[in-house]
């Protein structure tokens, strides 16, 4: 099997400009982990099931393992690292504590960043919305009621 | 993953050369939400992506009354469900497109990847057929189209050849009196291969006749079917009890499906009389 090259790939990861090396077969999950330092995306099924590698690229949210970084040269990509301003949490962030609707975490940056996409798209979701919007990510600890109220509280926090 | 390298194509032009110096094992890569699994799982050899995303007339929707409807073969399925005409024209196409995986994978998977992966469940290609889709081919030895019902040839296989890939999929303006509905039976509520989907579109003329039918089925034959007996069964008549009843004996006694993990035999026959029934009404209801 032949050998691939390292590829140079140009784009603006949570606001800032990065030029990052990766590998020509890297996944942009395994780019972020892996090259980047930006852990917060995660790999749980790495094929496209459970949405905890869900980032948001030029407006949409996607799954990181189902894009080449090859693929996101040019383009804007936002993590769960880039919700938070500085040390301050964003209020869906705290709306996720509040709420406790994290046990083991695992999958929480993938819900975050959904559920941000959502909020930004629809600011306030019905419950099915929300639940619909969301079916791409799966908890295996939390359940979903503690996140959709979550999502709820946030809602009405950022509307209010 | 397979040491597979990545090539962005700019053109229609660019991409059939780059598929071609690839050779056999090089694919064209539009949302990747299936090649790049194959990729990873070597279920596919895969040497070569060819991203044909930034190709213009891959992405986007055009409607116009006289030409119909066209699709960028990479337009991804979120477009389709926020497009005015297709939501208003084409709501088999809304269906299917919002069904696709989650939200995340509709952020990226398109109607003809949809297509081209050529499962014989793909949710997406009884709307297709219903319509009358047309697939545009472009490659080494010029382009081509063909019928939607005609391109999947086997489980994973279509009549794509060497180099060649799909640009465009476009429809017919639909007619006064059209309606069409897909829907699939999944034991969860989203997020799930089908066990059977179906669709229908018909047309109703001004005394309520239906003078027009597609119906077709998927998950239930090597890959997804046009069931001309099924459409016979309501043409020419008023909507009733029993067209209706001898629509979906049509979609049983077509259905060939395989037992598997996701359903039996019994069950997915059983399905195709079920969703060619209450596709045939809905469609009947948007059509009015």
């Amino acid at each position: 099997m032949p050998a691939t090259e390292h590829i140079v790939v140009s784009c603006t990861i949570n606001g800032e400009s990065q030029v990052f090396l990766a590998n020509e077969r890297d996944s942009l999950l395994e780019a972020l982990r892996d090259r980047i330092g930006l852990t917060g995306a995660k790999e749980g099924c790495n094929n496209g099931n459970c949405g905890a590698c869900c980032v948001n690229l030029d407006g949409r949210i996607v799954n990181s393992c189902l894009v080449m970084a090859a693929e996101v040269e040019g383009s804007e990509v936002t993590t769960v690292e880039g919700l938070a301003d500085g040390d301050q949490l964003s209020a869906l962030q705290n709306a996720f504590l509040e709420q406790a609707a994290l046990q083991c975490g695992i999958c929480t940056p993938g819900f975050l960043v959904a559920s941000q996409a959502l909020l930004d798209e629809n600011p306030s979701p019905t419950e099915h919305e929300m639940r619909y919007w969301l079916a791409g990510n799966l908890c295996r600890c939390t359940g979903y009621d503690k996140i959709i109220k979550a999502v709820q509280q946030a809602a009405e926090e950022t509307v209010a | 993953m397979q040491a597979v390298k990545y090539a962005r194509a700019h053109s229609v032009e660019e991409a059939i050369s780059l598929l071609q110096e690839g050779g056999a094992d090089a694919r064209p890569l539009a949302g990747g939400t299936d090649v790049i699994v194959q990729a990873r799982e070597r279920t596919r050899k895969i040497s070569l992506f060819v991203d044909i995303k930034h190709i213009p007339e891959l992405i986007g929707i055009e409607y116009s009354d006289a030409d119909g409807l066209t699709i960028g073969a990479a337009t991804p399925c979120y477009q389709l469900y926020n497009d005015a005409n297709v939501a208003e024209r084409y709501p088999a196409l809304v269906d299917s497109a919002s069904l696709i995986g989650g939200t995340a994978i509709q952020g990226r998977a398109s109607l003809g990847g949809n297509l081209c992966n050529s499962s014989p469940a793909a949710d997406g290609i009884p709307s297709l057929i219903v319509l009358e889709g047309q697939v545009h081919i472009a490659g080494p030895n010029g382009s081509r189209s063909v019928a939607v019902e005609d391109f999947c040839t086997a489980p994973g296989r279509n009549v794509l050849g060497d180099g060649e890939f799909v640009t465009k999929l476009s429809f017919p303006a639909p007619a006064d009196g059209s309606g069409a509905r897909f829907l699939r039976f999944i034991p969860r509520n989203e997020m799930d291969i089908a066990v059977t989907n179906a669709a229908t579109q018909l047309r109703l003329d001004a005394d309520g006749n239906v003078n027009w039918a597609r119906v077709s089925l998927g998950a239930v034959a090597p890959t997804p079917l046009l069931v001309a007996a099924a459409a016979d069964a309501l043409v020419g008549q008023p909507l009733s009890e029993e067209s209706i009843a001898a629509a979906a004996d049509a979609s049983r006694a077509a259905a060939k499906p395989i037992d598997d993990m996701r359903g039996s035999i019994r069950q997915r026959v059983h399905l195709a009389g079920v969703l060619t029934e209450r596709t045939i009404r809905q469609a009947a209801e948007r059509a009015a």
